[in-house]
């Protein structure tokens, strides 16, 4: 990743038009003035965001900086009011529908864990692995060899392949946080969005989850939202800091850390 | 969840209560235990516990609380009472060859365009799920692809079924009315009254609850069927992993309804009447209450719960007839209180309980 590709221009504070960013082929997802208001809040405000291709970045800031909201326009569960959230080159993501956004390869873990309770974790795994989604082809679709094998590398990867015909209701917090980044994994996700992915779990847990996602950087695109700056730090990659919806700084975290801007963010006013 | 339709002793099971359903009956009449009238009866049962076998597919496993079920059982009646309509021929009062006795009535000249086709049995039994599926279909795209759900989804579903009970109550429809569709006298050439006719219509009724419940179990064990599960306690999770829920919910609903519709028509000639009340929103109601009754998100629940509740609505509107909806009430706040399993879930309970005593003695 060029250093072009993670170049990022601020929302001027007096509100002219935000600078636009310089795409270039190594962008993955790209974000430019994106705004959301709710009820006259703006959740977001002209946020303008890259991430490149294989990269792995960290998302920080205060609770309602706008770090969920911008999962959510990400995603297609939210629509923008404004901006350009373009995925690849070409694929306008305000267009899709979430449905549409998860098939072309954007994987989402949400804050709080949301696995099929009533589903075994053999079987929440099933569903997410990559086959055909529609209706027809899940009716009549069978598991064939292979496949089984690809959902017994991820009940291994993710630690719970003891836990295999579980209902997923019955794991703790730290498991049902793991069975969910193991269906991320099978997805096949090339850009998996990670909404706080160690809260709730043991420190034993937290590192061996820094351990993951350090493995599959490079292979594939992780954007981490995190409170823990412990659990940041270990990730050591490039932190962006959200601020009011919009980015406030940027940067390795060392850097960030000692910005007067973002201290006073955190524990000024 | 299961993923086989059924392992060796569920075929057993299935074969072998089929087959009691299906002989039993009329073994029993020839030998003069069970009266003639009691064959219709429960050869309506069987087709209200289709029906309740297809609200189960789409609130059990799709979370989809349809309150308007019976617009679509009510619909393919009507489209088996058209054709049974027909087939009265010159035998009704006015002896009108094509116009059923009400058109003769209401001094109509000519077949209205829909009743066209209905003399012929194979095009009226193709209505019978097509009518019912094509509106459930169209209903169900617009509610679910506008994300209507819950319990703004069942207001509406009761709101559609009352639109067509108000519809159908006019005259001017060409359904004849408040009084309906009745007076008929054969089905493909067999006289309605004869027992052996009524005995045929009872072992098609087990037939075709058999084939329903092959069908339903083979959705709910396959693929599509854990995604409605998903669906039901995580709807917005199942569209993160790429699933088009509109589709899915879609599927079980259309399908859902076709097997009302199936319901409807053989129910309509075991009692010899459809009329609008059928599309009373009670009616719905009702039938929500026999799966909630019988445990909903099992199949079989569904059937028992159907069963046990016509038999005590039988009962109890020959014993005491004002009681019965007080009884139906209570029984809906019960079931819902004290065991939302339904019976399923409480014999369930039971057997594990007993399992556990009977461990716990050995050890």
């Amino acid at each position: 990743m060029t250093a072009s590709v993670l170049a990022f221009a601020r929302k001027d504070r007096a509100g002219s038009a935000p600078a636009r960013l310089a795409r270039s082929s190594d962008t993955l997802l790209y974000l430019s003035g994106v705004t959301v208001s709710f009820d006259g809040f703006k959740a977001l405000n002209h946020l303008s965001l890259m991430i490149g291709k294989g990269e792995l970045r960290s998302i920080v800031g205060p609770n309602g900086a706008g770090k969920t909201t911008m999962m959510d326009v990400i995603t297609g569960k939210t629509r923008p009011d404004e901006g350009e959230v373009f995925y690849g080159d070409t694929v306008d993501l305000t267009k899709l529908d979430e449905a549409e956004i998860a098939t072309l390869g954007i994987g989402r873990k949400f804050q709080k864990p949301t696995v099929f309770e009533n589903l075994t974790v053999f079987e929440n795994l099933e569903l997410a692995l990559k086959a055909p989604r529609g209706s027809f082809a899940s009716l009549l679709f069978r598991l064939v060899g292979p496949q089984i094998d690809r959902i017994d590398w991820a009940l291994e990867t993710v630690g719970l392949k003891d836990r295999r015909h579980w209902s997923a209701g019955a794991l703790s917090h730290g498991q049902k946080q793991w069975l969910e980044i193991g269906m991320l994994l099978i997805q096949d996700a090339e850009l998996l969005l990670l909404d706080e992915p160690v809260a709730g779990m043991t420190d034993k847990e937290t590192e061996a989850t820094a351990e993951l996602i350090l493995s599959l950087a490079g292979e594939r695109t992780l954007v981490v939202v995190e409170h823990d700056m412990e659990f940041v730090r270990s990730l050591g990659a490039r932190v962006t800091v959200l601020h009011e919806g919009s980015v406030l700084a940027e940067g390795p975290l060392d850097k960030i850390q000692a910005d007067p801007r973002v201290i006073e963010v955190y524990l000024g006013r | 969840m299961e993923r086989r339709l059924f392992d060796r002793r569920g075929w057993t099971m299935f074969f072998g209560i089929g087959a009691a359903l299906a002989l039993g009956v009329p073994v029993l009449n020839g030998a003069g235990i069970l009266p003639d009238y009691a064959i219709p009866l429960l050869g309506k049962y069987v087709a209200f516990a289709i029906l309740a076998l297809s609200l189960d597919l789409v609130w059990g496993y799709a979370g989809i609380l349809s309150l308007g079920h019976g617009a679509f059982f009510a619909l393919g009646g009507y489209a088996m009472g058209m054709y049974l309509m027909r087939q009265i021929g010159t035998r009704g009062v006015y002896g009108n060859a094509t116009l059923p006795d009400f058109m003769v009535f209401l001094n109509w000249k000519e077949l209205p365009w829909y009743w066209l086709g209905f003399d012929n049995f194979a095009f009226a039994a193709l209505m019978i799920v097509l009518v019912p599926g094509i509106l459930a279909f169209v209903f169900g795209y617009l509610a679910f692809r506008s994300r209507v759900s819950g319990v703004y989804l069942s207001i509406i579903t009761q709101a559609l079924t009352f639109a067509l009970m108000l519809a159908f109550f006019r005259n001017d429809m060409g359904f004849g009315g408040n009084n309906g569709l009745t007076d008929f006298k054969e089905l493909l050439g067999f006289d309605l009254q004869a027992k052996s006719t009524r005995i045929g219509l009872y072992v098609a009724s087990v037939l075709a609850l058999g084939g329903a419940f092959l069908l339903c179990r083979f959705v709910v064990a396959s693929k599509l069927g854990r995604v409605l599960l998903a669906i039901r306690d995580a709807e917005s999770r199942v569209r993160f992993l790429g699933y088009s829920t509109t589709s899915a919910k879609l599927f079980a609903f259309t399908l859902s309804a076709m097997l009302a519709g199936l319901a409807g028509a053989l129910y309509v000639p075991q009692v010899g009447i459809i009329n609008p009340g059928e599309f009373s929103p009670a009616a719905s109601i009702e039938i929500a209450i026999w799966v909630a009754v019988g445990g909903r998100g099992t199949l079989i629940g569904a059937i028992a719960g159907a069963l046990v509740c016509s038999y005590l609505k039988t009962w109890l509107t020959g014993v005491a007839p004002e009681a019965w909806l007080f009884v139906l009430g209570a029984l809906f706040v019960g079931v819902t209180l004290v065991m939302p399993k339904g019976l399923v879930g409480l014999i369930d309970d039971l057997r594990s309980r007993r399992a556990a005593a009977s461990g716990a003695v050995r050890s």
